[in-house]
């Protein structure tokens, strides 16, 4: 029987970057005094908020990539019109 | 005095507040991957609705957008899209538009404080989502008379392009692929400084900096909302960097924003492939204006904490910020049932149409 073989999901690197991902908003959220204090510094502090939103947007947007693959929601496929 | 900055700058973020911001940067980045950029219109309005202060919001707002513009620029580069040369020399004028807009937001926030910014932020908005929603509405409208098939786009072409075209400066001549002409440098200096500018006002640049290279500079829109991505990066990092060594980015909201931002994003992206090309005008015209009035109906409010013409009594602030919050609050629930409802219907479909395809196929092995 033919049949498109279908893409396998990404399902490790949605773990890992899924548990990453936890991980990082964890450390945020418990540690909030101390992000509010190294936001307000200013200076060279300016790169504190910098480079996390680099980490954050690297490990996340793997994560997120990878989860709606898993889910199954795909982009509809390009195809000639069939009547 | 770090306790002062913290106190009057940075909200607490509890349990709803976080879940709010997750929810907002959702849709934002929902309507964001739906329209191709500039979702972060909802964002800056939905995080003052908060009791942020403008400055932070729109400084917190960049932060979470540079990054994602970067991913986005280089995958669009993959397919083709992106003019490198346009966004490097058009974010180098952003940038110097970005600075001139920061100085600008931090002078008013240091003379008149947090309402003095909140103020100037909001009548911005009021303004360009004024003049921008109408025009996508109506641009809406007309592309669903005319039905024009979803992802085609023309080469732009009208009296300005030509123009433009027309003028040649010896010395500042640079050819750009995704025009396919040579165009003086210092005619893009303009372009790229409004985009910065407004970037730096309101946290979204793309409202200038795409239509300017379609209508003026002669780009297909598929490339310049891809080249806008380089400009938006070029510019995010350096404003975010510029308020942030101020001291104004909240790097906790940026962060609970990008939570939600990077599965809308994600997901209205692939909405766009199983909807025209006008729905997707309708959705963006229609979220502006119900945030225009929204930003509208705080006016008065930082008026009267100016002291200046307005003087509500605090019955009226409560009920204008409920109000204001509210409104806010169905734009973001309208976009988000909008996109959704359509990528539903359009799985559907699809579905629909596959089981039929495969029915259609074991019939024709039948026989």
């Amino acid at each position: 029987m033919e049949r498109a073989i279908p893409k396998p999901k990404p399902y490790k690197k949605f773990l890992i970057f899924g548990i990453l991902s936890v991980t990082l908003y964890y450390l945020l959220i418990t540690h909030q005094e101390l992000v509010k204090e190294f936001c307000s510094k200013g200076k060279y502090y300016a790169f504190f908020p910098i480079i996390t939103a680099f980490i954050f947007s690297f490990v996340h947007g793997n994560f997120t990539d990878a989860f709606w693959s898993v889910l199954g929601v795909e982009p509809k496929k390009k195809r000639r019109e069939v009547k | 005095m770090v306790e002062g900055v913290l106190n009057s700058n940075f909200i607490d973020i509890n349990l709803l507040n976080a879940l709010y911001l997750i929810f907002v940067g959702f849709v934002g980045g929902l309507v964001s991957g739906f329209i191709g950029s500039g979702g972060a219109f909802i964002l800056t309005p939905s995080m003052m609705s908060l009791g942020v202060p403008g400055l932070v919001a729109v400084a917190s707002n960049m932060c979470h957008k540079f990054p994602k513009a970067l991913v986005g620029a280089i995958k669009r580069a993959k397919f083709g899209q992106v003019d490198l040369k346009l966004g490097l020399i058009m974010g180098a004028s952003a940038e110097a538009g970005v600075m001139f807009g920061a100085q600008i937001q931090e002078y008013i926030k240091k003379t008149w404080g947090n309402a003095g910014s909140s103020l100037y932020v909001s009548l911005a908005f009021v303004v360009i989502l004024s003049i921008v929603g109408t025009y996508v509405l109506w641009d809406a409208f007309k592309s669903k008379n005319q039905e024009i098939p979803s992802g085609e786009f023309e080469k732009p072409d009208n009296k300005i392009i030509r123009f433009i075209h027309s003028i040649r400066i010896p010395g500042t001549m640079v050819y750009f692929p995704s025009i396919g002409k040579e165009i003086s440098v210092l005619l893009t200096i303009p372009l790229g400084f409004a985009t910065g500018m407004l970037a730096a006002t309101i946290a979204v640049g793309g409202f200038i900096g795409v239509p300017s290279m379609i209508y003026i500079l002669g780009a297909p829109a598929l490339k310049a909302s891809a080249t806008e991505l380089v400009i938006a990066f070029v510019m995010g990092a350096g404003g975010s960097f510029k308020y942030a060594w101020s001291g104004f980015v909240d790097v906790r909201l940026s962060m609970l924003i990008l939570l939600g931002s990077l599965f809308g994003v994600q997901l209205g992206a692939i909405g766009t492939t199983y909807v025209k090309d006008y729905m997707i005008k309708f959705v963006m015209g229609t979220i502006m204006l119900i945030v225009l009035v929204s930003r509208g109906l705080m006016i008065p409010v930082y008026l009267h904490q100016l002291d200046v013409w307005f003087h509500l009594t605090p019955e009226v602030i409560k009920w204008l910020k409920i109000l204001s919050f509210a409104i806010n609050f169905t734009a973001l629930l309208t976009g988000c049932l909008i996109v959704l409802g359509a990528l539903i219907k359009g799985i559907r479909k699809e579905k629909a149409y596959l089981r039929k395809e495969a029915l259609y196929m074991a019939e024709e092995r039948k026989f």
